[in-house]
């Protein structure tokens, strides 16, 4: 009998496979059943800072318009006493995910403010959550703001939080910095205690009829885990801390290789939106069969024995690597 | 016991008991008692219990009728039950108020006295509503105060308990329904108190009930109806003194001793007046201050007006008295003099032949009228009705200058009692900045965190978009009351730099008062940019003038247009009614309150507007002298007419109170198309057009709804005497090739609502986030474009002839005969009316229901109803709310007959007139437009031949000959009035099968009186009476009326096909029968960006919502079928679409689990009702 068991920053886990941020953790019962399925750890959809400001002054905008203007109709709408305007909703539901399932409950946050980033992580603690996961991207269409000015925001947010909570701490990365490894390695200094790569940021679209910038969901294929291999792995040796791969984990072998890269757990979503929730088993089903088969007592053993560190040739994560994807694709 | 203090307002006040002392309320919408019911509905779901611990049921109804029926009802049953109504809405109850008084029903009417009616309408204050049911039966209570208007409504529903007799407590509407006082708050002890359970339990005890039946209700024959009528007389006898015993328990209990007649003033008097309603307040003050200055003086307060108790009046009267002046606020044309003034005469003459009389001799009475539609009532006025008494002018007027027939008094202005320790301030804002918000919100503030009294009033002018309001506040020691706007204030602040430059607002200041400006330009620049007038105030008077630029504070903060906060904490900052330090926190407090539950961000937002405002006050160093050599812009062009001239223009001042009778037509008639002089600039940003991009579709002109963009196509030859920066480009459409296209702006009328850009589908190759026309700022080319625009309006307009009036495209070279209304900005309703006037306006007449149409279509100072070059134009009038149908129907029978009779006569003329032209006349077809015109040429011509006649029947075919050219009507109104209140009207006039026209403008609420729930309003929507999202599904009015089958019947929405849009009402005025157009039009009232409502008419056709459909019965004679679905089945999901406005994601925010329900019943809705027409569609012919 193989062994899944994982330890994710502090956190215990009876296999590698997480839940990664995304809508389906808002139904209850999505959280059941992913847990039914074999999950060993949900990271909850995220609460949006930005979102619970555009909703809070778009509801104080239109309940004002108009009104006071016109003898008659001094207002339009009715003016509740009460509205889920806020992270009320989002912290109740952790609370009760909290109730229905055994593994741990991993909030996601994304804020804007320096004070709304610590108030909402503290009200996820105070919510029951395991741990925090900071959602981060800061896009900078600035020419006057540099890569250290940029920099400088995400580790003194990582600081501002850790002083703020005791529950571990995990930031979910771009892969857009200019050293990654340095980018790395404050960010655990400042408090981290885990890194999640990478984002998936949704890049937008053109419609070239309508000549507009429109929104563009796509679904991760297994062809977009390469980027996080490469970065565990390379990071695996010079940073002191855990990792997870999140993007393009679809497949048994996808999430060998994560781990194999060095990741304490892989995450999913886009597999589980293809597949259903069900492919959780599978995954767990496949993964304990290919330990099996390959001889290999449990996931721990495999973890990061094919990162730069371990692997024979460590320079072919670096450059050299490019060059020769390059000239193969000539050679076709 | 130490009682809350509250500031709060009369609805409020009254409905705060009314709510605790019933179990089933039924109500109607009517201004000014609307919040009333609003309130009683937010208790209610907010599970606020009465007395007895229970919540009542409040039901919203179809009309007053039907509120005043459902309370019959209810009383029937043994239920506590009230209503709340106004004016027209009293009127519609009166029919049930016999029967409930009949039948000695225990309940309380509270009315908000509002004006009826006449040769106008008005929605201010006067008692001839109350007076129009003083012979109901009801017992007549009259509140004067905010506080009277709590305490009397318990009083009220006592005394009913106790009678029997069914009470109509009533306080003037606006001057107290809106007025905000602080006063003590009744607590729910009090009003246990005050009900005694076993007059509950009788009132039940005489239910209707299957366990113990009777019959009540019976039909009478002449043997026994009169004796039984006469049974109720110990009831009404007995009514006063069971008034005045409760009136004393609850002296008793809270402390405040009232009486029938409530007499004040010097015991001795020898002259008193004798009045009712809240211009007794202003009596006792005036009267106070007289006495003060020795004179003898008093007031008699009438309370209990009926039952009138002869003795308690007689008593209530010094008997030094020997003039009385009896003021009535009614008009009663034609009678001996008004009704209290009737009663009062005989009533001393009654008390004299029974010898109840105490007076010497039986004093001298006079009548006269006052604050007819809430005309000011003020000490001045006052003082000169008891130095009337001395000259004995009977049946006089007084608050205006009557030249007709010389009834009114003269007062002098000046003359002033107001006590000097008392804070007047006074603010002029505009709707949208939240001035009013503040100033209730500050009145708060100081009548509940100090031992300030406060009161609050105010004023609104009768534009939608970007209107005036003018605060009135006062804030003292001692108790304020003062039912009156202050004329000398020792506070002025202006939150609109614009104000300043056209009204004279600094009048009222006193000397020294603080003058606080909301101003672009800083503390050392906006000297030069004041009016002279202005600056003499400024000096002249040594006021301290203090500027800050509210708008940049705001803007940067991220509040928009919301400089309520800054402006208010400007206001504590100067005024020093409270410490600063202490009025700071307490402000910040109550932005906590007040915002907290809409989010954190809103109240950072205001906090910070808090900080910048104490950082940006700055004091101007006024100079010496007065430097400017500029003054208040003219208030309408040179070239208006005489009647704008004299009249218009002082209403566009607010000076109307100062036009003499001789004014105005006797019959309520005034010019059409005045709004045209009404320059309002209110748009900082107005469109700008691209000559390059524009591919003229005309799809902005269609949409404007305030008809400001026009276009034109003409000889290149005109633009030799145009303005330099007049743009003009080649024509595209083919029959205009050799002709220049404008499209112009009319820059002082737009409102900046940006549907038209937004609606634009050109784009500008190189930038294509430009269109064919864009926002730019208005004030710098203002003048350029005021220019262009008169050059515009000169250019010929296009002969009709050649336009294919089926296309958008060509549509927008008809004039507009309904231009620059005074609707919201971005308004949906307004662009359908402007169509139908470019398609037909010539030649129709309209009846307009009651509602938004009518206040924008009729309201003064200006109005948008206008006329073309021949001076030919829609005729236009609004009757009631609840006829509209019948009205309009009535207008097509009066035409009918006149035309069957002008073609009699003609007939019968042929000889005279030459047979050629009676047969052309009587004959013609008058399908089109050019059938038409020659029509009105052979009218010219029988014309010119019946004046040359002397002959009666010449003389009358003259009086109605034009009636030979087609007329059409057109009957338009609102939701509110097609679905419920007039809605058997409508259908009703369907069925007659005559060829009349129907609008109905379906803004899916109540928009003119404040959102409330109509039949229209669809399920999952949130609205007053549907707080809780409506739970039944929007009624499908179409489909009701296709079911008769001979009805042609469109539903449309202009943005989502304009081309169906115009076909129908082509269609529609086209059909020989009955017609009718529902038309979805966005309303600020469903709470979003209304620039974007064109987009969202498409969302609600592309979801399904709104299917596209044409009804058209005359098909059938083609063998197909009538029913033309013009939309195609859902192509997004429901929620893309209402979700995009307030009044459905309000109730995600706060109800997520019911909208996530009533959304799924809602997506059902959609689909069956699809499902459903498909079928029909379908059917064979």
């Amino acid at each position: 009998m193989v062994d899944l068991s994982t330890e994710y920053m502090g956190l215990k886990l009876k296999n590698p496979l997480v839940a990664s941020s995304s809508p389906l953790s808002q139904d209850m019962e999505n959280l059941r059943r992913m847990e039914e399925s074999g999950i060993a750890a949900v990271v909850m959809y995220s609460l949006f800072e930005e979102q619970i400001t555009a909703e809070s002054k778009e509801l104080n905008r239109y309940l004002v318009q108009g009104t006071e203007s016109f003898a008659e109709s001094l207002t339009y709408l009715p003016d509740f006493g009460n509205y889920k305007i806020g992270p009320d909703d989002y912290l109740k539901h952790i609370e009760n995910a909290k109730k229905l399932i055994g593994i741990p409950v991993i909030g996601s946050l994304n804020g804007v403010s320096t004070g709304g980033w610590t108030r909402y992580a503290k009200l996820i603690e105070e919510a029951g959550a395991d741990a925090l996961e900071l959602n981060t991207y800061y896009l900078s269409t600035s020419t006057d703001i540099t890569s250290g000015q940029i920099e400088k925001i995400y580790i003194d947010l990582v600081k501002n939080i850790r002083n703020s909570i005791s529950i571990p701490i995990a930031v979910k990365l771009s892969p857009f910095f200019s050293s990654i490894p340095n980018m790395a390695f404050q960010l655990i200094e400042a408090g981290a205690n885990a890194l999640v790569l990478f984002n998936r940021f949704y890049q937008p679209d053109l419609d070239i009829e309508a000549e507009k910038v429109v929104p563009n969901l796509v679904l991760s294929t297994s062809e977009e885990l390469r980027m996080r291999l490469r970065w565990v792995a390379i990071l695996e040796d010079r940073i002191k801390t855990d990792m997870a791969i999140t993007g393009g984990v679809h497949t048994v072998d996808d999430v060998v290789k994560s781990i194999m890269a060095g990741a304490k757990v892989a995450m999913m979503t886009s597999a589980l939106l293809k597949n259903g929730i069900s492919h959780i088993t599978l995954l767990i089903e496949g993964l304990t069969r290919w330990l099996e088969e390959h001889h290999r007592r449990s996931v721990r053993h495999l973890q990061g024995v094919m990162s730069q560190r371990s692997v024979a040739d460590p320079a072919a994560f670096e450059r050299a690597n490019y060059m020769k994807t390059l000239a193969s694709y000539k050679e076709i | 016991m130490n009682r809350k203090k509250v500031s709060i307002d009369g609805n409020q006040a009254a409905a705060y008991c009314a709510y605790h002392l019933n179990e089933v309320i039924t109500i109607y919408p009517i201004t000014p008692s609307s919040p009333m019911g609003e309130l009683a509905d937010q208790w209610s779901k907010e599970n606020v219990s009465n007395i007895w611990g229970t919540v009542p049921h409040v039901t919203e109804m179809q009309s007053e009728a039907g509120a005043a029926g459902a309370v019959h009802g209810s009383l029937q049953t043994g239920a506590l039950t009230t209503t709340f109504t106004a004016s027209q809405g009293l009127l519609l109850m009166l029919p049930n108020m016999y029967k409930i008084a009949g039948e000695l029903n225990s309940t309380v009417f509270h009315v908000t006295a509002r004006t009826i009616a006449t040769h106008a309408l008005s929605i201010f204050c006067d008692h001839s509503d109350v007076m129009a049911a003083r012979s109901t039966g009801f017992a007549l209570l009259a509140s004067n105060s905010v506080q009277e208007a709590m305490d009397f409504a318990l009083i009220a529903q006592a005394a009913t308990l106790e009678s029997r007799i069914p009470f109509l407590h009533f306080f003037d509407g606006f001057r107290t329904s809106h007025e905000i006082s602080k006063i003590e708050e009744l607590t729910v002890t009090d009003l246990r108190a005050m009900i005694d359970e076993t007059l509950v339990r009788q009132h039940r005890e005489r239910a209707l009930s299957p366990d113990h039946p009777f019959i009540r209700g019976t039909s009478q024959n002449p043997d026994v109806f009169f004796q039984a009528r006469e049974t109720a007389n110990p009831y009404y006898a007995a009514c006063p003194s069971i008034v005045q015993k409760i009136m004393d328990k609850f002296a008793g209990i809270a402390g405040r001793q009232y009486s029938l007649f409530q007499y004040t003033g010097a015991p001795d008097a020898d002259r008193i007046i004798v009045l009712i309603g809240s211009g007794a307040q202003t009596v006792q003050e005036t009267v106070e201050h007289l006495n003060r200055h020795g004179e003898k003086v008093g007031v008699l307060k009438v309370r209990l007006y009926r039952p009138f108790s002869l003795e308690h009046f007689i008593a209530a009267i010094p008997k030094t008295v020997t003039n009385i002046t009896v003021l009535d606020r009614t008009k009663e044309p034609g009678s001996q003099g008004e009704p209290l003034y009737l009663d009062v005469v005989a009533a001393i003459n009654e008390a004299h032949d029974k010898g109840i009389s105490h007076f010497s001799q039986p004093p001298r009475i006079t009548g006269g009228r006052y604050g007819l539609s809430s005309k000011e009532f003020y000490p001045p006025m006052v003082k000169a009705i008891f130095d009337n008494m001395d000259k004995n002018i009977n049946h006089f007027t007084v608050g205006i200058k009557d030249d007709v027939t010389y009834n009114s008094l003269d007062y002098d202005e000046s003359f002033s009692i107001e006590p000097e320790d008392r804070t007047r301030a006074i603010f002029y804002g505009l709707g949208a900045d939240g001035t009013v918000s503040a100033n209730k919100n500050s009145i708060k503030i100081i009548g509940e965190g100090t031992d300030n009294y406060a009161q609050g009033y105010f004023v609104y002018d009768s534009h939608k978009a970007g209107s005036l309001t003018i605060s009135h506040l006062r804030f003292g020691p001692a108790p304020i009351d003062a039912p009156y706007l202050i004329t000398q204030a020792n506070f002025v602040a202006c939150h609109q730099f614009e104000f300043v430059e056209r009204l004279d607002i600094l009048k009222v200041a006193q000397h020294n008062a603080p003058f606080l400006l909301n101003s672009p330009y800083p503390e050392e620049q906006v000297w030069d940019h004041l009016p002279r007038t202005a600056q003499e105030h400024i000096i002249n008077k040594n006021l301290r003038f203090f500027v800050i630029d509210a708008y940049k504070i705001a803007r940067d903060i991220g509040l928009d247009v919301r400089i309520n906060t800054i402006m208010q904490t400007c206001f504590f900052a100067l005024s020093k009614v409270i410490p600063i330090e202490n009025a700071i926190s307490t402000i910040k407090h109550s932005i906590e309150k007040s915002y907290g539950k809409r989010g954190d961000v809103i109240v950072k937002m205001n906090f910070q507007a808090v900080d910048e405002a104490l950082n940006n006050l700055h004091e101007v160093k006024v100079p010496g002298k007065a430097t400017s050599s500029f003054d208040f812009r003219p208030v309408v062009p040179d070239n208006a007419p005489e009647f704008v001239q004299i009249v218009t223009a002082k209403l566009l001042t607010y000076e109307g109170d100062d036009l003499p009778v001789s004014a105005f037509a006797p019959d309520g008639t005034f010019p059409s198309g005045t709004t045209k002089y009404e320059k309002r600039n209110i748009a900082k940003e107005i469109p700008a057009w691209d000559t390059n991009t524009c591919i003229q579709c005309g799809k902005c002109s269609l949409v404007c709804p305030h008809a400001v963009i026009r276009a034109k196509v003409y000889d290149p030859a005109i633009l030799e005497h145009a303005p330099d920066t007049f743009k003009s480009t080649p024509a595209r459409m083919r029959p205009f090739q050799d002709k220049l296209f404008t499209l112009q702006v009319s820059p002082e009328d737009c409102t900046g609502c940006t549907l038209c850009v937004v609606v634009c589908p050109a784009k500008n190759q190189q930038e294509p986030r430009l269109k064919a026309i864009n926002m730019v700022p208005q004030a710098p080319i203002r003048e350029q474009e005021v220019k262009n625009w008169e050059f515009f309006s000169q250019i010929p307009e296009i002969d009709r002839s050649k336009l294919n009036l089926s296309l958008a495209r060509d549509i927008q070279f008809l004039q507009p005969l309904f231009e620059f209304s005074a609707a919201c900005a971005g308004c949906g309703e307004t662009p359908y009316l402007k169509l139908l006037s470019q398609l037909f306006g010539e030649r129709i007449y309209i009846a307009n229901a009651t509602g938004c149409s009518s206040i924008y279509g009729g309201n003064l100072p200006t109005t948008p109803w206008t006329t073309n070059r021949e001076g030919k134009g829609p005729a236009w009038s609004n009757s009631l709310f609840e006829d509209n149908a019948e009205f309009g129907f009535g207008m097509k029978q009066g035409l009918n007959k006149q035309i069957e009779y002008a073609k009699e006569l003609l007939q019968g003329m042929s000889e005279a007139i030459g047979n050629d032209l009676v047969e052309a006349l009587l004959n013609a077809e008058q399908n089109s437009e050019s059938d038409i015109d020659q029509q009105r040429e052979r009218i010219k011509t029988l014309k010119e031949k019946l004046a040359m006649l002397d002959d009666d029947n010449a003389k009358m075919l003259l009086s109605i000959a034009d009636l030979l050219a087609r007329k059409n009507v057109w009957i338009v109104g609102g939701d509110g009035w097609a679905y419920d209140i007039g809605y058997g009207g409508l259908d009703h006039v369907l069925a007659l099968g005559a060829n009349i026209n129907i609008l109905v403008l379906d803004t899916e609420i109540y928009s003119n009186t404040g959102g409330q729930m109509s039949k229209a309003t669809p399920r999952g929507a949130v609205a007053k009476f549907a707080a809780a999202g409506k739970k039944t599904a929007k009624k499908d009015l179409a489909m009701l009326a296709m079911v008769y089958g001979n009805v042609y019947v469109a539903r449309i929405a202009m943005g989502a096909d304009d081309a169906q849009s115009i076909k129908a009402f082509r269609e529609a005025q086209a059909y020989d029968g009955p017609s009718i157009i529902v038309a979805y039009s966005h309303c600020i009232g469903q709470g979003y960006n209304l620039a974007y409502g064109m987009q969202q008419q498409k969302a609600a056709v592309l979801s399904g919502y709104w299917p596209l459909i044409r009804y058209n019965p005359a098909l059938v004679k083609e063998g197909k079928s009538p029913l033309q679905l013009d939309s195609k089945p859902a192509s997004i999901p429901l929620e893309d679409y209402i979700y995009n406005e307030t009044r459905y994601s309000i109730l995600v925010h706060s109800n997520p689990e019911e909208a996530k329900l009533l959304l799924a019943r809602a997506k059902e809705d959609v689909a069956k009702r699809w499902k459903l027409y498909e079928h029909w569609a379908k059917l064979p012919v």
